[in-house]
């Protein structure tokens, strides 16, 4: 399994701030190893984050996503305290839903 | 006897709770996005992808260095001014696959994502935003002076 994400959540104005530093390691699926061997790919393939049930972000990443995914987003109509959840699914299957309050 | 079929049954029963575990995972692993631009190798054909051709338009920024010591982690963003943006993607041209991440912008979430992408060397990254159904794009020059996809 892997490790917990890093998620901030930050409400300005009317606005709320979210940031997420998800841990992976984004093979990209196009490196060689010393052999000579094509590394297969393992990288984040979906990402969504919800707010009191809705989704307020969907992404979709490819292995050109950098090691250890940040991934900075604003939306509108959060409040201190409520819940921002993220999840994600990688191509293996693999999937970790953190969540955060809204400071 | 009793006991040996016992254990029989409570075997088989943590097999079928095993099974249906299984089952769960995989209908929970459902593609959110259309990924169709995703393992095209040209910039051209993947904003084909998303149907059609982008207009170029200074409502739409990308937020990148100039210069890029490390190709690992380059921070890119974009931001749309275009009312009802929908949808992000984030295309770094020279990629081996330029087509990097799609973002899917909800009503009540501003058009306004930042995340970090390899490149592979010093090449144009471009902003394709979806808007009321049409395309627009803007791009920007990132040198990169140690390329991040290997090879």
């Amino acid at each position: 399994m892997a490790d917990p994400m890093r998620i901030r959540a930050a409400v300005a104005g009317d606005e709320t701030t979210v940031r997420v530093l998800m841990s992976h390691i984004m093979e990209p699926g196009t490196r060689r190893d010393a052999a000579g061997a094509l590394i297969p790919g393992h990288f984040i393939r979906d990402v969504e984050a919800t707010h009191n049930g809705k989704v307020v972000l969907e992404a979709a990443f490819s292995g050109a996503v950098a090691q250890n995914p940040f991934l900075s987003f604003k939306f509108k109509g959060g409040a201190k305290g409520d819940k921002v959840v993220v999840k994600w699914v990688d191509n293996k299957g693999d999937t970790r839903t953190d969540e955060a309050v809204i400071a | 006897m009793n006991n040996a079929r016992r254990v029989a049954l409570k075997t088989t029963g943590a097999f079928a709770t095993l099974v249906s575990l299984g089952l769960i995972t995989q209908s929970q692993a459902h593609a959110a996005m259309d990924r169709a631009g995703f393992d095209i190798k040209t910039m051209a054909d993947a904003v084909k992808a998303l149907g059609g051709t982008a207009a170029n338009s200074d409502q739409v920024t990308v937020v990148a260095p100039d210069i890029a010591e490390n190709g690992a982690v380059v921070p890119v963003g974009a931001t749309s001014k275009i009312p009802n943006t929908t949808e992000i993607y984030l295309i770094v041209e020279k990629n081996p696959t330029p087509m990097a991440a799609g973002f899917k912008i909800p009503a009540g979430t501003a058009a306004d994502v930042q995340t970090r992408l390899k490149m592979g060397q010093s090449s144009n990254v471009f902003a394709v935003v979806k808007a009321d159904g049409k395309l627009f794009s803007a791009f920007k020059e990132t040198k990169v002076t140690l390329g991040g996809c290997g090879g």
